[in-house]
């Protein structure tokens, strides 16, 4: 592609993503909501007042506020100097979304939709949680603005993740244990939904990622771009120029989707992280850009791994956050649109990075996150150190200590069945 | 005129209502789910709802998600749904419509699932969580004069505007669900079902099925006055659950349609 080519294919893109999704809630051929009738007056309910209740000067005063003085932003843009030089390559920033007030990026949406179901008049809040940092930060909305809130989370991560189950307890949330299934993030998914249908006229389903009917998708990315707008404002004041690559996790997309966003007119590459598990060969994986194929789960048509008869398959993950079966429907164009790049990393690969950026840079991070390290662990030497990647450090790795050390004392006792 | 238009109006002429069965296809395993429909066809069902087990079905209570995930393990999907109308095509004329969630009809291909279930004697589909802003992608390319129906449903939560637009799209019968919630067993509000059901006879001469929650013949006795026909599903399901090691499951299940069809003559 010779450079005309390139700031063409380039205006043409940023033409199609600045305007998505559609007033129907599509994205390109995604997206969209495929929902039971008895959700779909709420779900237009939900989109008028978004579009109504969010651009109102005082909701907006009201939102900046909070996440000034409450959740703690802007969160930092660190340069990782010790990392950089242990990888010898490109320089390394990390956008610092393990700062903000509860551990993770997720707080920037959960304020964003608690503080509209509040002028909505709602009153009770439910979420699904995965890792438990999205449930953890609507329980925190939640208690913030007097909400009853119910969180549903699968046994098997409800094991996993167990001092995020306590938080929300704490926080005053009822934390509803999800069995069906494989017992993580999609059964959890499937259980709130169940229950929203039965108690839609006056509950708020806070969806936690850039997933779900729409207006989810383009709502949660809206509340998400915080992070890209202040990771572009920051690096431009400290460099005096744009980076040439952004990296972040993904599961179902929340936190890339808010790095990349305010980016996607830029000239620069976006890489999504997806989990590779156990290897892609194994079968045993979460990578559903990489692997998946188009269909329909939770609300919206996006890539999604599933059998052949459209039956949708268990993800497998070491980070409870990535271990979905689905992924944003904006993801999925912006894959097809070859406008971001997804690869994967394996669980132990992830764990590799997570140490290295413990004893480099005095940062646990959490999992999740841990997987766009290790993506710069494989490529950063290859890049010239004049280039500049920034990181989304999407949370911190309290939550993960039990499964770190359980891996430990695994590797210690020897191979299974010694 | 098709199989649902047709059984509609010899019922209307009988002065009776319609009993709406719903099964899991292949619950509780290939073979026996044949040998259940066929019974339940003939101990007097007048429409068959055929269900096609999913992976994730978020509008179905835990009695029908079970009923899927047996069927699964067995084996069962869409294909085998609509082999199996296939083969009852060969036992009753008894109109059978498919009950899916989107996924499963959307990766089988639109087309290709058109011209198949219609081939193999499927009078319409009902699609649980593809609401009219979409069906166009999945009815857009169907013709009108074969007469395969899609099912439409109205939720208590449908505001009156939207029950219009989609009684106006609506074909076989309108699927009128009686509660905000998920399958299976709850507390009804009649009043509030009536309601809603003369509303919608105001708007539409479409034929009405109410479902949802409808547990016992005696409470399918008291809607049925308000409506064209009831659904029936969890209540089914249950049996086959309860009785599958049973040997006289087909009789069970026989004696419960006959129940509920004489509570709502």
């Amino acid at each position: 592609m010779n450079e005309s080519e390139l700031v063409d294919k380039q205006s043409k893109i940023k033409s199609i993503t600045n305007t998505m999704p559609d007033e129907s809630g599509h994205f390109g051929i995604y997206g969209g909501r495929y929902v039971a009738e008895t959700l779909m007056p709420a779900l237009l309910e939900l989109e008028i007042a978004y579009k109504k209740i969010t651009p109102d000067p005082t909701f907006q005063e009201e939102l900046r506020d909070l996440l000034s003085h409450y959740v703690g932003r802007p969160t930092p843009l660190f340069f990782a100097r010790r990392l950089t030089a242990h990888l010898g390559g490109a320089r390394i920033y990390l956008k610092r979304e393990d700062l903000a007030h509860t551990g993770a990026h997720k707080i920037n949406n959960t304020i964003g939709q608690a503080l509209l179901a509040h002028r909505m008049g709602k009153q009770k809040v439910i979420a699904e949680t995965g890792a438990g940092q999205h449930g953890v930060a609507t329980a925190t909305a939640a208690a913030l603005f007097g909400m009853e809130c119910k969180v549903f989370m699968g046994v098997e991560d409800i094991e996993r993740q167990a001092p995020n189950v306590l938080r929300m307890e704490l926080l005053g949330a009822d934390v509803v244990p999800v069995s069906s299934g494989s017992g993580t993030l999609k059964d959890a998914m499937n259980e709130a939904m169940r229950h929203w249908v039965s108690t839609v006229t006056d509950t708020h389903y806070v969806i936690g990622s850039v997933a779900g009917p729409h207006p989810y998708p383009m709502m949660v990315r809206d509340f998400q771009a915080i992070i890209g707008k202040e990771a572009r404002e920051q690096v431009l004041a400290s460099l005096g120029r744009l980076p040439d690559y952004l990296v972040a996790c993904v599961g179902g997309g929340s936190n890339a989707m808010g790095l990349f966003h305010p980016f996607l007119g830029d000239a620069l590459e976006l890489i999504g992280v997806e989990a590779a598990g156990e290897g892609i060969a194994s079968g045993r994986h979460a990578a559903t850009l990489g692997k998946g194929t188009l269909g329909v789960l939770h609300g919206s048509k996006s890539y999604v791994l599933q059998d052949g008869h459209g039956q949708i398959r268990e993800a497998h993950s070491i980070s409870a956050g990535l271990d979905y079966p689905g992924v944003g429907p904006e993801h999925s164009m912006l894959k097809d649109l070859g406008r971001a790049r997804y690869v994967s990393v394996t669980d132990e690969e992830a764990l590799e990075a997570f140490h290295l950026l413990c004893g480099t840079e005095g940062i646990i991070p959490a999992l999740e996150s841990a997987h766009a390290l290790a993506w710069c662990m494989k490529e950063v030497p290859k890049l010239s150190k004049d280039s500049i990647v920034v990181v989304n450090l999407s949370g911190r790795g309290d939550k993960d200590l039990q499964i770190i050390s359980n891996r430990e004392k695994k590797k210690k006792e020897g191979p299974a069945g010694a | 005129m098709n199989r649902i238009d047709l059984r509609f109006k010899e019922l209307k002429d009988k002065g009776e209502k319609a009993l709406v069965g719903f099964v899991v296809c292949g619950d509780p395993s290939p073979e026996k789910s044949f040998e259940l429909l066929v019974a339940m066809c003939e101990a007097g069902l007048d429409i068959l709802e055929l269900g096609v087990p999913f992976s994730d079905p978020t509008a179905d209570g835990p009695v029908i998600q079970r009923g899927a995930a047996r069927a699964l393990t067995g084996g069962s999907n869409l294909a085998a749904a609509i082999d199996m109308t296939r083969s009852l095509r060969e036992r009753t004329n008894v109109p059978i419509i498919l009950f899916s969630y989107y996924n499963p009809i959307f990766v089988y291909g639109a087309d290709a699932f058109y011209r198949n279930a219609l081939g193999a004697g499927t009078d319409g589909v009902l699609v649980v969580d593809l609401p009219f802003e979409e069906s166009e992608e999945l009815a857009g390319g169907w013709k009108n004069d074969d007469g395969f129906a899609l099912i439409r449903l109205v939720a208590p939560t449908t505001p009156r505007e939207r029950m219009a637009a989609i009684a106006g799209n609506a074909s076989g019968f309108l699927y009128l669900i009686s509660k905000a919630g998920v399958t299976g067993g709850g507390d009804l509000d009649i009043d509030g079902i009536k309601d809603q059901a003369a509303i919608l006879r105001s708007i539409t001469g479409t034929p009405l099925c109410v479902g949802f929650g409808i547990s016992t013949p005696e409470i399918a006795g008291t809607l049925s006055p308000f409506v064209d026909g009831v659904v029936i599903g969890s209540a089914f399901e249950k049996t086959i659950e309860d009785y599958r090691h049973h040997g006289n499951l087909a009789d069970r299940l026989a004696e419960q349609v006959r129940q509920f069809k004489n509570a709502i003559k």
